[in-house]
């Protein structure tokens, strides 16, 4: 046949459009389980690595077992949901209003002390990011953080993914003197923030270092009530 | 002919290692400069891409050599474009089933794999018309050449951008500014522009050593 048919090019382009689609389904599905296995175990990962406990791949559901005390999930008015935290998808919750979005809660036993790990979620510059939050028991001083990303540029924006941006959190405040939610500033060599409550943003990477401030400040804030009723207590 | 050839007659050995010198996929044919800028502030990304464009790049030449006759001339670029993605969509999939760690660290450069000129380049002129074996030597040349570059390019990035290698600390705490001393990072290394200014050196560097290099 005449490789410049008009024919020829409809046929060719058929069947390389259907084999294509049919090797990548069978790639997607056969693969999909061992997939989301992973995702999972990185969640758990992630989960133990804000209140900085080191974890493999191998032994993260394990440690994760042991050492949540109790999880739950509770609204904007911390009045506690029925259901299973760890399922939530706090993308999923982001796209409702404050007042209906699940919240989950975990609590840890670190050295007898309470440790509670809020989940956040945010925009960096070109796509999502997320992480953990673990507060000592007084609600106020960060025990731990951990953060991660989709697609931030690797060198800048995706630094936030590493030790060494995330160790600053730690014995930062998120309450000032007064018990007003502050947050944590994401400071660039030009802002004056006070020590206690910000951290040094990423050079190069301004964007996601200012998408992860307001994350922080969006996430944190909509547990305000539950700092508030447990810290009453 | 190719079956009395030897697998690394002296034709073939050209066609691996010209890449490497005087058919160099960046400084010489000037192709894949976009992601040479995005991913070479530090070594590790840019040692993981360079081995993935390798990777993909050596087994897309293959597939296009092997149907090069079958082909139709009009779609060739929309055929070796579904190639392409395809093999990079598999290889994801398939890290993040069996080697999550990877497939992380691999994150954007996916796309970015998918639109490297080399690929598309080195495919259109080299692989259409020439036989699946030599296409793969010329795909593991052109991405080892295109490696080797992203690799110098990052090397000096990451020294003077963030006084590390492999994020590993290479010039001391004590000579910054901040701690006393005399020393402070330059911001600009950091930045995209800096590393077209060194592949502009390597290009000047390269020229000035290879006369036949020079257009008149």
């Amino acid at each position: 046949m005449d490789k410049n048919s008009n024919k020829y090019i409809f046929i060719y382009a058929s069947v390389m459009v259907i084999l294509v689609a049919a090797v990548l389904s069978i790639a997607s599905i056969s693969l999909k389980s061992a997939q989301q296995k992973n995702i999972k175990i990185e969640k758990k990962q992630n989960i133990l690595a804000s209140v900085n406990i080191e974890s493999t791949t191998k032994n993260a559901e394990q440690l994760f077992s042991e050492k949540v005390v109790k999880s739950y999930i509770i609204n904007s008015k911390a009045e506690i949901l029925e259901g299973n935290a760890f399922n939530i998808d706090m993308k999923k919750e982001k796209q409702l209003a404050l007042d209906k979005r699940s919240l989950p809660v975990y609590e840890f036993s670190i050295d007898g002390e309470t440790k509670y790990v809020f989940p956040m979620y945010g925009a960096g510059l070109w796509g999502p990011i997320w992480g953990y939050i673990s507060l000592d028991s007084d609600l106020n001083t960060i025990y731990g953080a951990t953060f991660d990303h989709s697609s931030e540029t690797p060198g800048l924006g995706a630094e936030i993914a590493t030790k060494k941006f995330q160790k600053q959190f730690q014995g930062k405040k998120i309450f000032d003197d007064q018990e007003n939610f502050v947050s944590i500033t994401v400071a660039k060599a030009n802002e004056t923030a006070p020590k206690q409550y910000s951290v040094d943003a990423i050079s190069g990477g301004t964007l996601t270092s200012k998408g992860l401030q307001k994350m922080l400040l969006n996430d944190l804030g909509s547990y305000r009530a539950f700092f508030k009723q447990k810290k009453s207590e | 002919m190719s079956n009395k050839e030897s697998l690394f007659s002296k034709k073939n050995k050209e066609i691996l290692l010209n890449p490497l010198s005087k058919n160099n996929p960046v400084t010489v044919q000037i192709l894949g400069i976009c992601s040479a800028l995005a991913v070479t502030a530090q070594l590790k990304p840019a040692i993981v891409m360079a081995i993935s464009v390798t990777i993909v790049l050596a087994f897309s030449c293959v597939i296009i050599s092997m149907l090069r006759n079958t082909i139709p001339n009009r779609i060739r670029i929309i055929v070796q474009l579904v190639v392409i993605a395809t093999l990079v969509i598999i290889v994801d999939q398939l890290l993040k089933a069996y080697s999550y760690n990877i497939s992380k660290q691999l994150s954007v450069f996916v796309g970015l794999i998918i639109t490297n000129c080399i690929l598309m380049g080195r495919l259109e002129a080299f692989a259409l018309g020439n036989k699946p074996w030599q296409s793969f030597l010329d795909g593991v040349g052109n991405g080892a050449g295109y490696g080797m570059i992203l690799i110098i390019v990052a090397f000096f990035r990451e020294l003077f951008g963030s006084g590390s290698l492999f994020g590993l600390r290479i010039i001391p705490e004590s000579w910054y500014i901040a701690n006393g001393g005399f020393y402070s990072n330059n911001g600009m290394m950091i930045l995209p522009p800096m590393a077209l200014i060194i592949v502009g050196v390597i290009i000047w560097v390269q020229r000035s050593k290879n006369k036949d290099l020079i257009e008149n």
